[in-house]
């Protein structure tokens, strides 16, 4: 608004003088500046209000009216961390999320390049067929996995939550990076055919560090939801292959309301993704619109 | 497109790829079909099996009284009012979640479009809410902030004299409506705000030259242009709300009684709590048709807005 009473006097020379606006613009300037920032604050007090509780003894976390001012302590983050089996839980969620992404990335990428360099008829109806599977809504499907994991000993086992997190992503990432594959310009890969260049050599050498910003996009999108997962994980899950999540919930359930041990909990279980999140804002608006906005 | 076998070995050596052999056909599609195959086994056959179930009468607590039931698992259906109250709780929450958190993102999205002091800073604080774990997002919302005793809305409508409530058991829908909002207004502002910065600022200028103020500007030229960018929101938006689970099993269990079940969370207590899967599978088969009936349409809808942004 502001650049725009700047630029004006350029090209309205003589009409209009425009110094009788630039107060009033410069006050709604400033009342919308203070607007985003009441937004910014209303959103975030959630969050902050859960790191501030989890500083706090349990007696101060459910006391109310609420405790503002209190000397801040560690007890809770020492108590999560050095409990057992919270690393058995942190590992496994580590385990499915870089698996399944490893996994969604090497069948995503030449799939992607297929439907996006090399499209043949009816590439558009797999595409399409893709992204329906993401309206199938899962506990459509859970009882037949359930049983079927059941019948092949494979419940309560990380493989099962590895291959479901690939099937869960898998369609986004192809249509993520059918987006990032099809800006490559088509001069550059007919050169490489020309040279002889196999098709495994061309996206090695020539394809994938032109796309590897958008490989990088499609690999954030599938660690958020895999690390975030609840329901297969509540559902196919027990002692051996629970993941962060689960932790998360009988961390509530299990020891009744300790506030600010859950706090702490949910802190810890939703740093990696808010870190990644936070240093990735760009490319998480390319990955979450799946390539099509620009 | 009329693939014939004698072209086989040459349309490798040119460059036109039309038309192409069917040789070649399947060596372009043979690098999709590993993901394809990964998608149709994981999704496809259990789907398949819920067909199946959901014409057989089927608990897990009684094996030996499965039996070959036809329609009735969807006859029962047609009767049972708590389906019911779950389908119009899945609509109520879609729809209320995604216009809601849509109006607040582009309302947001307005405000960040433009330089001041702290701008990086706010849209990383507005963003935080959408990364948060959604069983942190949900406990968080259900316990620090609606408690009835302890939680901080109680505390901040007490300020100004009103007396607390418990919202999750008298309010449950609302309550988890605004937890959703919370979570999902982050991403509908991030998705216009993409579209927001692609607007180029001559066509901004050009109607404030012609005398257009910021409100006709707003209607007939920015919100023409996202168009495409708020109907992609809904559609996204739309298709994680509506399998929305996390929320409602940990904020009100779908309580009090079923008042806040949706579909996802009612299907999942009648098959692992009730372990009704002839049921439950019947009523799942009914939840994919009317999410690809309404999807349907929605896909068409957007399809014609890519093809005519990509074409402009």
């Amino acid at each position: 608004m502001s650049t725009a009473a700047v630029a004006a006097p350029a090209r309205m020379p003589a009409s209009a003088p425009p110094r009788p606006r630039r107060p009033k613009g410069q006050a709604t300037g400033r009342l919308l500046t203070v607007l985003a920032w009441a937004a910014g604050l209303l959103f975030f007090a959630p969050v902050a209000w859960m790191v501030l509780t989890s500083f706090k003894q349990e007696s101060q976390a459910a006391s109310s009216p609420p405790t503002f001012f209190f000397t801040p302590t560690l007890e809770q983050y020492t108590s999560i961390i050095g409990s057992s089996g919270a690393g058995s839980y942190l590992l496994n969620s580590v385990i499915a999320t870089v698996a399944s992404t490893a996994l969604v990335l090497v069948l995503a990428v030449p799939a992607a390049y297929a439907v996006s360099i090399r499209p043949v008829k009816r590439t558009q109806d797999v595409l399409f067929f893709f992204i329906s599977t993401k309206m199938l809504p899962i506990v459509a499907v859970i009882m037949p996995i359930y049983v079927i994991a059941g019948q092949i000993r494979m419940l309560d086992n990380i493989l099962t939550l590895i291959v479901l997190y690939t099937a869960m992503n898998l369609p986004i990432a192809v249509w993520m990076m059918r987006s990032f594959f099809l800006e490559v310009p088509g001069e550059v890969l007919e050169a490489a055919s020309i040279d002889g260049a196999s098709l495994l050599r061309t996206m090695r050498t020539v394809l994938l560090p032109m796309v590897a910003p958008g490989v990088a996009a499609t690999a954030l999108i599938c660690v958020i939801f895999a690390w975030n997962e609840f329901f297969f994980a509540l559902n196919l899950t027990a002692a051996n292959a629970a993941t962060v999540p689960i932790f998360l919930m009988s961390t509530m359930t299990s020891e009744g309301l300790f506030l600010a041990r859950l706090s702490a909990a949910s802190v810890l279980a939703s740093l990696p993704v808010v870190i990644a999140g936070w240093v990735a804002q760009k490319q998480l608006v390319r990955g979450l619109s799946m390539g099509a906005v620009k | 497109m009329a693939a014939t076998a004698d072209t086989a070995t040459d349309t490798s050596t040119t460059p036109d790829p039309h038309p192409i052999s069917r040789a070649e056909g399947w060596r372009r599609r043979l690098p999709l079909m590993p993901a394809f195959l990964f998608v149709v086994i994981c999704t496809q056959i259990p789907f398949l099996l819920t067909i199946w179930y959901s014409l057989r009468s089927r608990n897990l607590l009684r094996p030996e009284g499965e039996q070959f039931v036809g329609l009735r698992n969807y006859l029962d259906l047609a009767i049972d009012s708590t389906f019911r109250t779950a389908a119009l709780n899945s609509i109520l929450l879609t729809l209320g979640c995604v216009l809601v958190s849509l109006v607040l993102g582009l309302g947001l999205a307005l405000l960040l479009d433009r330089e001041f002091v702290g701008r990086g800073v706010i849209r990383t604080l507005l963003i935080t809410p959408f990364l948060i774990m959604p069983v942190a997002g949900a406990m968080l919302w259900s316990i620090s902030m609606f408690d009835p005793t302890y939680g901080l809305v109680n505390w901040l409508i007490g300020t100004v004299g009103i007396s607390p409530v418990d919202w999750t058991s008298q309010y449950p829908m609302l309550s988890i409506i605004v937890a959703l909002v919370w979570q999902w207004t982050p991403f509908m502002m991030l998705l216009l705000l993409a579209g927001l910065q692609s607007q180029t600022g001559d066509v901004l200028e050009a109607a404030s030259m012609d005398g257009a103020g910021p409100w006709t500007t707003f209607v007939h030229i920015t919100l023409p242009h996202l168009r495409f960018y708020l109907e992609l929101a809904v559609l996204l938006g739309a298709i994680y709300v509506v399998n929305t689970f996390d929320q409602i099993y940990l904020m009100t269990a779908g309580g009090p009684g079923t008042a806040s079940a949706n579909l996802p969370f009612y299907i999942y207590q009648r098959a692992f709590l009730g372990f009704d899967i002839g049921q439950s599978a019947a009523m799942g088969v009914v939840t994919v048709i009317a999410t690809i009936v309404i999807a349907t349409f929605a896909l068409r809808l957007i399809f014609t807005s890519i093809n005519a942004k990509e074409q402009s």
